[in-house]
């Protein structure tokens, strides 16, 4: 069976649905957080998938930039949640309503 | 010299109530004999004035433009023909004689300076209308009067009943000048000019030139007139009136303010077709018969003559509306002069009885008062259209003129004729003859000679004001032509008989009639007869045809509907539809999207794709 581009955007559009859901159904801020990497490495899928049938490596630039901001984001975002977790002792997203006025 | 005399004849008065006004104040003696010498001055130059010029028209009319707006031109004249040479010297001549009575009457009033002041300025003010040569300073003069008018009914002003008819009397005027400033600007847009002179030739040369607005614009102008001469509906200010001193009645209710809308008639009567003409002699009739009827029944002295005044004025408008202005001038000349003998008269009686107004209350004044009763008797006579005093003469005119106009009318006048000897003969019946019927008239006693003088005065020209040639003077002004008058005085007085005899014969039916009815019912009567036989009838008279009651209804009635609909519309349109509307939506749509904040991050999440999805969808998906 030959495997096309449209095989690979489809596994990343599922990825990303799938990251999706993740992140509006899931009450745990951790899941969600993973949900939302999750999306990222959908978009990172795409990103490749398009550079190698393109023949064309600005795709596989793009998905270094990508894991790299990825990883200073996880770091900042981890350090939020534990910050937020120390001072509400929740995780929870029902719990952090603070935007309400 | 004699260019300058009319406009010092207009501003002595003026002068003397400036400078009572600014100056002499506290001095009340001082006041009044300014103001005494203002109107006994202007009447000596109207005198000397006619002496120089005669009765001929001035052709060059002195002009000074006061106001000049685009094509409007007002000027500031004088117009200075029969017309107003007679009611120049009636103004100042009768204004004199109240003038020096007032300083008797009102000897004992503290505010007799503020009371003289505002008797100057009305004189202003009225020889400002007999004098005015345009539309525009007649309606300036108007006011005036209105406003001196107000300043003098309501002299007395700390009592109620004073202000309030100085109110009312103010308040009808402006309905009548409301309708009359229309028809003035109704004049000028049609043609182009307020100029008597200038409107007269205009008309003469095209008599349709104002069109179909002729008939509106007449009326217009009579609306002007019904005000300020009280004619039927406008009526019920005079009688009241009668709250202001008693010389302010003999001044501005019989004489002069009320003659003013006459006058003004007479003025313009060129302007009138014949459908006005005919609506405003179907109003005077009716006024003259309403005045009458509700005349018998008054007992209060000063609304008997009040009422009489609006009945005789009811005939001058007649007059006019039958086609016959210079009858309904001569009747003004001769009914000025002794109706104002008839208001001293009963001033003097009410001063003598301690302001006893009630005619039931006197009685078996005739040989206490000679000089009053015997005045008044002259008056009366000269009223009641007695042969051979100028009332006669003048009542016969109009009689005539109804007769070839209007038999309808002319029927109405007799029966007014009638009426207006019986009431008269009523009040000489009661008040002068009979027993005395209180204390008061007991003790009665003739009042000074400076209120008794006037009197005298007043009474030469009441008996023999037919005799001066006063109507061929008026006949000459509005162009009648009439056959040469009898030298004689004897002829003069059988005149009317030769000239129109059903006219005549009618009236002097209709006079003795009256008086008959008056001597049968009233003699040494002490209480009045007559509602026994007319209940219901009598009830009505008394009580003015409930007009006073009427209009104090419908114009309650009208503005309380009025206030209650706005009150509505303020209610629920404004604040609630408006107001509160606005508000409300605004509010809804902020409780609405309020819903959408609800500080979960998931529903932001899920409305954010949601939307991105929407685009995405409305960009690829067609």
């Amino acid at each position: 069976m030959h495997v096309g581009l449209e095989h690979y955007l489809l596994v990343s559009a599922l990825l990303f649905c799938i990251g999706l859901l993740g992140v509006i159904a899931r009450r745990n801020l951790l899941i969600i957080y993973m949900s939302l990497e999750l999306m990222l490495n959908a978009a990172n899928l795409a990103f490749v998938a398009f550079s190698r049938f393109n023949n064309n490596l600005n795709g596989q630039v793009m998905v270094f930039f990508i894991i790299t901001v990825a990883a200073a984001e996880v770091a900042v975002g981890l350090a939020l949640i534990v910050a937020l977790y120390r001072r509400r002792q929740t995780a929870h997203v029902e719990d952090l309503t603070t935007m309400k006025l | 010299m004699k260019e300058a005399l009319p406009w010092l004849i207009l501003f002595l008065p003026l002068l003397s109530a400036v400078v009572i006004t600014l100056f002499t104040k506290k001095d009340r003696e001082l006041s009044a004999k300014l103001s005494i010498g203002a109107i006994v001055g202007s009447f000596a130059l109207s005198m000397l004035f006619i002496a120089l010029a005669g009765w001929e028209p001035i052709k060059q009319e002195s002009l000074v433009t006061w106001l000049g707006v685009g094509e409007l031109q007002v000027d500031f004249g004088l117009r200075l023909d029969a017309l107003s040479l007679l009611m120049l010297l009636i103004v100042t001549g009768v204004g004199s004689a109240i003038h020096i009575y007032s300083y008797g009457y009102m000897h004992e009033d503290r505010s007799m300076s503020r009371y003289f002041a505002s008797l100057s300025l009305f004189t202003f003010s009225m020889l400002g209308i007999v004098l005015a040569n345009n539309f525009i300073q007649m309606f300036i003069f108007w006011e005036l009067v209105g406003v001196s008018s107000y300043l003098l009914i309501g002299f007395w002003h700390e009592r109620p009943a004073a202000a309030d008819a100085c109110k009312k009397a103010f308040l009808t005027n402006r309905l009548g000048d409301f309708g009359f400033l229309i028809g003035i600007l109704l004049v000028w847009s049609a043609l182009g000019s307020l100029k008597f002179s200038v409107l007269e030739i205009e008309l003469a040369k095209n008599p349709d030139a104002l069109g179909t607005l002729a008939t509106a614009a007449g009326l217009l102008i009579f609306c002007g007139a019904m005000g300020k001469s009280a004619q039927f509906p406008l009526h019920v200010w005079l009688p009241d009136a009668m709250e202001g001193p008693t010389p302010v009645s003999a001044l501005i209710h019989a004489a002069t303010m009320v003659a003013a809308g006459v006058y003004m008639l007479c003025r313009v009567f060129f302007l009138l077709n014949a459908p006005a003409l005919a609506v405003i002699g179907w109003i005077g009739g009716i006024t003259a018969l309403l005045a009458a009827l509700i005349a018998v029944q008054q007992n209060d002295i000063k609304r008997i003559l009040a009422y009489s005044t609006l009945s005789q004025l009811g005939y001058m408008v007649m007059a006019v509306g039958v086609h016959a202005p210079s009858a309904a001038m001569y009747h003004l000349t001769t009914h000025a002069f002794f109706k104002a003998m008839l208001f001293l008269g009963a001033g003097s009686v009410i001063h003598a009885l301690h302001h006893e107004q009630n005619i039931w209350n006197m009685g078996a004044l005739k040989s206490k008062m000679p000089i009053t009763f015997w005045t008044f008797l002259l008056g009366t006579l000269a009223l009641s259209g007695v042969p051979p005093f100028s009332g006669f003469f003048s009542k016969d005119e109009i009689l005539v003129a109804a007769s070839h106009q209007n038999g309808v009318l002319f029927a109405l006048g007799v029966l007014v004729a009638a009426l207006t000897s019986f009431y008269m003969f009523r009040l000489i019946f009661v008040a002068f003859l009979g027993p005395a019927k209180s204390p008061a008239a007991g003790h009665a006693h003739e009042s000074p000679r400076v209120m008794t003088l006037p009197l005298v005065a007043l009474a030469v020209p009441t008996v023999l004001a037919g005799f001066w040639g006063i109507e061929n003077l008026y006949g000459k002004q509005f162009g009648l032509v009439e056959e040469a008058h009898p030298s004689s005085w004897f002829n003069h007085l059988f005149e009317p008989f030769n000239h129109a005899p059903l006219a005549a014969l009618a009236g002097l039916g209709a006079l003795v009639f009256g008086l008959s009815a008056a001597w049968h019912l009233y003699r040494n009567a002490t209480r009045d007869r007559l509602p026994e036989t007319f209940g219901v009838l009598t009830r009505v008279m008394q009580n003015r045809f409930y007009f006073d009651e009427f209009y104090a209804t419908l114009i309650a009635n009208t503005q309380d509907l009025a206030a209650k609909a706005a009150d509505a519309f303020d209610r629920w349109i404004i604040a609630g539809l408006l107001i509160k509307g606005a508000h409300g939506t605004i509010e809804l749509f902020g409780r609405a999207l309020r819903l959408m904040q609800t500080g979960n991050l998931q529903t932001y999440t899920f409305l954010f794709v949601a939307g991105v999805a929407l685009v995405l969808f409305y960009v690829f998906g067609r």
